[in-house]
């Protein structure tokens, strides 16, 4: 944009999310202005594990986790290796003749829908991944699934020249929506045509009564141990756990980095906001992890941290307009609550709110992640709320 | 004259003092093709590197021991038939 000129759109948060959509509505020709509280990628993407994963659990989890996966594979021939994009796959582990039936049908499922996925039997298990114990039961390959580094992906989407503009401005904290743009801590507006708020969980305080509630994730990163695991491998259980709606549960998910690095999860918990490591969480987690894979406990482990998912009832993001009156700001969109797979969904989340921000038409329905759907929800309270 | 043990370092038979640490023998078993350069590790960029320390603070000295690996060779005491694998090949930098 021209000094003093008006951006386009104001985009709040440089989050994985808020930074694919800057770049996808520049991309388009818009100037857009980026404000993030802090720095690009400091929040939960840069907690969270990368895997650019097919999930689908529903129909709309799959059309866009799908569609997205596609979106980064496109993407990838131009990253660079700080980046750390990796096409490794994931094999999804069957501890018993019950989840190798579901895996059956999963894998059916997928392959119907055009994604690449086979069977494993116990010894191609094993042959693919030979740390993981003897005695489990098969599994499932998705050799298309991929991870990525979000924080330096999310800078790098931000950086792309494109036909229109991009300016970020770090330490910059959005107080209010206002009429004719953003409000800042110090006191300025941020001018613009449209809003986009993209900030994650912290959305709640720009927008009341938006139901996004933070999920609780420890995460452990051990020394390098090249070699030893080559696939994203998660325990099939991993579903049932990524959609428990309370408590506290675990399952085993472990990446490995380019470096060599192994990255170990996962845990869930609700009703905290305390970003604290909890010992007893990790224990049970590590636990989990080690009776998939019992040379676990002898690697080095370097650091453990956590991180909040922004997480909606229904496990779906919220894209689109926001809800007529709940913003003072007449074109208010939203890009946010993206949960435990904002990293995959942020590109086909960007193409979907440039379409509907432009009037254009995208290659999946818009309408499950309309924060419109909402509106039905109004008058539940928020089951973790 | 002090005893000596045997172990293996980088797939070479050698010969050190008793009650020494590994990295002490590694220094004994590479002064003749490192002269006075000691090599435990590689970096994630792929240098190589060599005890800094010697109080198991820096983590330099890394290696694998007995198959176990990441161990610090300057907190460890060697024993009979320790086998020892560096980021070098038989003590020579590749
Ligand atoms: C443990 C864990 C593991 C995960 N693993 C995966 C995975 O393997 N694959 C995957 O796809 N996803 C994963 N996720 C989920 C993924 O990390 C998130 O869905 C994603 O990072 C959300 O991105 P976001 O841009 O919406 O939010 P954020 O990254 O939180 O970005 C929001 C940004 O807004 C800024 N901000 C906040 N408030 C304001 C304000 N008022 N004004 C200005 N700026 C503000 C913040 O500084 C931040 O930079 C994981 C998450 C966790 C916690
Ligand atoms: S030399 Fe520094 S930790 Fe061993």
């Amino acid at each position: 944009m021209t000094q003093g000129a008006l951006p386009d759109v104001v985009v709040i948060g440089a989050g994985i999310v808020g930074a694919a959509c800057a770049h996808e509505l520049a991309a388009h020709g818009l100037s857009v202005q980026v404000v993030d509280r802090a720095g690009i990628g400091t929040g939960t993407t840069a907690a969270g594990m990368g895997h650019l994963v097919v999930m689908d659990d529903t129909p709309a989890e799959f059309a866009l986790s799908a569609w997205s996966r596609q979106l980064w594979l496109a993407l990838a021939p131009r990253l660079l290796a700080k980046h750390a994009f990796v096409r490794c796959g994931t094999v999804w582990a069957a501890a018993d003749e019950e989840e190798m039936a579901a895996a059956r049908v999963r894998q059916h499922a997928l392959q119907v829908q055009g994604i690449a996925c086979s069977m494993l039997d116990a010894a191609q298990l094993h042959e693919a991944e030979p740390a993981l114990r003897e005695g489990l039961a098969g599994g499932m390959i998705v050799p298309d699934d991929a991870v990525v580094y979000a924080p330096s992906a999310a800078a790098w989407l931000l950086a792309q020249p494109v036909a229109g503009r991009i300016e970020m401005r770090a330490d910059a904290q959005a107080v209010a929506i206002e009429r004719h743009g953003v409000r800042l801590a110090d006191g300025t507006t941020v001018a613009a045509g449209a809003v986009l708020v993209a900030n994650g969980l912290d959305a709640t305080a720009l927008l009341a009564g938006l139901p996004l509630v933070p999920k609780k994730g420890h995460l452990l990163i051990t020394d390098r141990y090249p070699g030893l695991v080559r696939h994203q491998i998660l325990e099939l259980g991993y579903i049932k756990s990524a959609h428990q709606s309370s408590g506290t549960s675990v399952a085993f998910n472990v990446q490995p980095r380019p470096t060599g690095q192994l990255l170990i999860g996962s845990s869930r918990q609700f009703d905290t906001t305390d970003p604290a490591v909890e010992p007893a969480v990790l224990a049970r987690m590590l636990r989990r992890a080690s009776q998939f894979m019992p040379g676990l406990p002898a690697l080095n482990a370097l650091r453990a941290w956590t991180g909040f998912r922004p997480a909606t009832q229904d496990g779906l993001p919220l894209i689109g307009p926001a809800l007529p009156g709940s913003s003072s700001h007449r074109s208010t969109w939203l890009a946010v609550g993206h949960e435990g797979l904002g990293v995959t969904t942020a590109l086909g989340t960007a193409r979907l709110i440039a379409a509907q921000m432009l009037g254009q038409a995208a290659p999946i329905d818009a309408a499950p992640y309309l924060p419109a759907r909402l509106g039905s929800l109004d008058n539940e309270s928020a089951p973790h709320g | 004259m002090a005893e000596h043990i045997e172990l293996d370092i980088d797939g070479r038979r050698v010969a050190v003092p008793t009650g020494v640490t590994v990295a002490a023998a590694i220094a004994h078993a590479m002064v003749d093709t490192l002269g006075s350069g000691v090599i435990t590790r590689r970096s994630v960029s792929g240098a190589l590197r060599g005890p800094l320390c010697g109080m198991g603070v820096c983590q330099e000295c890394r290696v694998t021991i007995n198959g176990r690996a990441h161990r610090l060779a300057c907190q460890t005491p060697i024993a009979a038939g320790m086998r020892i694998e560096t980021a070098t090949d038989c003590g020579a930098p590749t």
